[in-house]
């Protein structure tokens, strides 16, 4: 056998695996989504526009909120980690971002839905610094609760790529505009930035993916409007075993992933053809 | 005299303005530095800590900022033989297992393939295994759980084990290249030559070099199934019952104890493998990741 018959053979198991459980159910999502029982019809999908546009539009609020509230806070830990000079600060913070990177998106929802309560740590501590009379204690189980959520959990993962970038680039330029008496911040924005756009928009990308499909954080934070169509699809499926106006949702938050998707495909190959 | 006093008192600062101006800029520095830190810890631990309060709280209502009372009466219920964690912890556990032996069963020779042989269609193949990463899962869980229906999948073990590994066969596969990328092509070539088979010299040189990046693929798939939610959800539940879905049922339930703990036993894998994944993902490794 040579070389290319027996990688194919290789590659088959795995391969089939991915086309039986993965793009053949995608596929059917997609019939199901313009089928109802009078054939070919985009019914589904006015239906799931007219029932969820509230809630179509608040997802990508919500995920592009979060995507950048995520951005800012990984350049903000990368940036520190990179032109931070002291050392036992460089130390701490480095120990201490990682720690929410593997832990699961429904044990943080759970988290947060003991911390953000009224009776929750955050409006306790506010209160017990005097920060806040008892009387205003917030229930931040809103929409809220979903972005700081969101950003809690998946922040880590994007720094991580981008202190990772950041790490690599070349020293020179940063002295040089050190030497000429650049901010801190002036070199994060002008210098750093500009050379791991490709990291943090790749980061950006699968946070995006990763946050549209996420049904845990909303059912456990807030599943009533505004909310993300993760919580609409299940409801359809478990309420009224509805899986045309599920589906039609499924294909809106595809469309939806798939532009964002597209950039990230563009990104990446145009990275390698770089580094090739 | 008292204009000397005044004197001594002013010169320092009279002198040269600048320097002593300069230590208080520090100490501003040092205060900012150290109050940023610190919201930053209280923001990653406050959540931690707050479940690790309501683990131990038999009695907490508003608008008491602290438990009424402590005991471990919930772990008692939660682990007593009547309790069902026990059987989800179990149930979690088998899958978890299953979903890696099956997902490195796949993704070795496919590793390898892609990573030593001259494949043909190499990045189409790429491609078609980045996809279930760049596409949302819910809308393939769905419909994933109606054709297991007809099957007669949906509800058993062999279910959850098959959505669990194409959620984990992407990671697998992506880390199992790289670890194989990193084995030096030579030292394989060497066995050959030395009149060892291609079996063999897979088995006795080339895997065991990729051995540490294969563990800890296996490990992220491992924690992957252990983790998940939305698949089982649609897939497994109400027969199956694992860990995440007893979380999520205690804590619509408004049994917060229930939930913490189980978030608990979620949580320790979770964190252990933050603190101890640089030592099995070595750098050589993560540079060939995505390659």
């Amino acid at each position: 056998m040579n070389h290319r018959t027996l990688g194919l053979f290789l590659v088959a198991p795995a391969l089939a695996t991915i086309v039986a459980f993965f793009l053949y159910p995608l596929g059917y999502s997609l019939i199901s989504a313009f089928t109802t029982t009078s054939g070919f019809s985009f019914g589904n999908i006015h239906k799931a526009i007219e029932l969820y546009q509230n809630d179509i539009l608040f997802t990508v609020i919500i995920i592009g909120l979060s995507t950048a509230l995520i951005a800012l806070c990984s350049i903000a830990i990368g940036g520190y980690l990179t032109l931070g000079e002291n050392p036992a600060a460089l130390t701490i913070l480095n120990w201490l971002y990682r720690w929410p990177l593997f832990i699961p998106f429904i044990v943080a929802g759970q988290l947060m839905r003991t911390f953000l309560a009224k009776n929750g740590m955050l409006n306790n501590t506010l209160v017990s610094l005097g920060l806040m009379a008892p009387a205003d204690a917030v229930n931040f189980l809103d929409w809220r609760g979903i972005v700081i959520t969101f950003v809690w959990k998946q922040t880590p993962f994007v720094a991580l790529l981008v202190a990772g970038a950041m790490a690599s680039i070349d020293r020179g330029t940063i002295e040089a505009a050190r030497n000429l008496g650049a901010s801190r911040l002036r070199i994060l924005l002008e210098i750093v930035v500009p050379q791991i756009k490709a990291s943090l928009t790749v980061g950006m990308t699968l946070s995006f993916v990763t946050m549209m499909s996420v049904l845990s954080v909303p059912l456990m934070i807030n599943a009533q409007t505004p909310t993300t169509i993760t919580a609409n699809m299940a409801f359809r499926i478990n309420a009224y075993g509805d899986y045309g106006v599920a589906n039609a949702l499924g294909v809106i938050s595809i469309l939806l992933t798939g532009g964002v998707a597209w950039l990230y495909l563009r990104q990446a190959s145009r990275e390698k053809g770089i580094s090739a | 005299m008292t204009t000397k006093v005044v004197a001594t008192l002013i010169r320092p600062g009279a002198m040269l303005p600048g320097t002593a101006l300069v230590p208080v800029l520090k100490w501003g520095r040092v205060v900012m530095r150290a109050l940023a830190l610190g919201l930053l810890a209280f923001a990653i631990f406050g959540p931690l800590v707050n479940m690790l309060l309501w683990t131990v709280a038999e009695s907490w209502y508003f608008p008491a900022k602290w438990p009424v009372r402590y005991g471990f009466a919930y772990w008692e219920r939660v682990f007593s033989p009547r309790g069902n964690a026990l059987e989800s912890l179990f149930n979690s556990v088998v899958i978890a297992f299953s979903t890696v032996c099956l997902s490195l069963a796949l993704a070795i020779p496919a590793g390898y393939a892609i990573a030593r042989l001259r494949l043909p269609w190499r990045s189409v193949i790429m491609l078609l295994f980045l996809l279930p990463q760049a596409f949302p899962n819910l809308p393939v869980y769905i419909n994933v759980a109606r054709i297991f229906y007809d099957y007669g999948l949906n509800g058993t073990f062999t279910g959850v084990v098959l959505v669990h590994t194409v959620h984990g066969l992407v990671y697998a596969i992506w880390i199992a290249t790289a670890a194989f990328a990193a084995v030096d092509p030579t030292l394989e070539e060497a066995a050959r030559i030395s009149g060892a088979g291609p079996l063999r010299s897979f088995f006795d040189v080339t895997l065991p070099l990729a051995l540490p990046g294969l563990m800890a693929s296996a490990i992220f798939v491992f924690l992957e199934s252990l983790d998940e939610f939305t698949a089982t959800f649609f897939v497994g539940a109400p027969q199956v019952n694992t860990l995440p879905l007893l979380l999520y049922t205690a804590s619509g339930g408004g049994n917060y104890q229930i939930a913490s703990i189980t978030a608990l036993i979620l949580l320790v894998p979770s964190i252990a493998f933050m603190l101890l994944v640089e030592r099995f993902l070595k750098a050589d490794v993560l540079a060939k990741v995505g390659h």
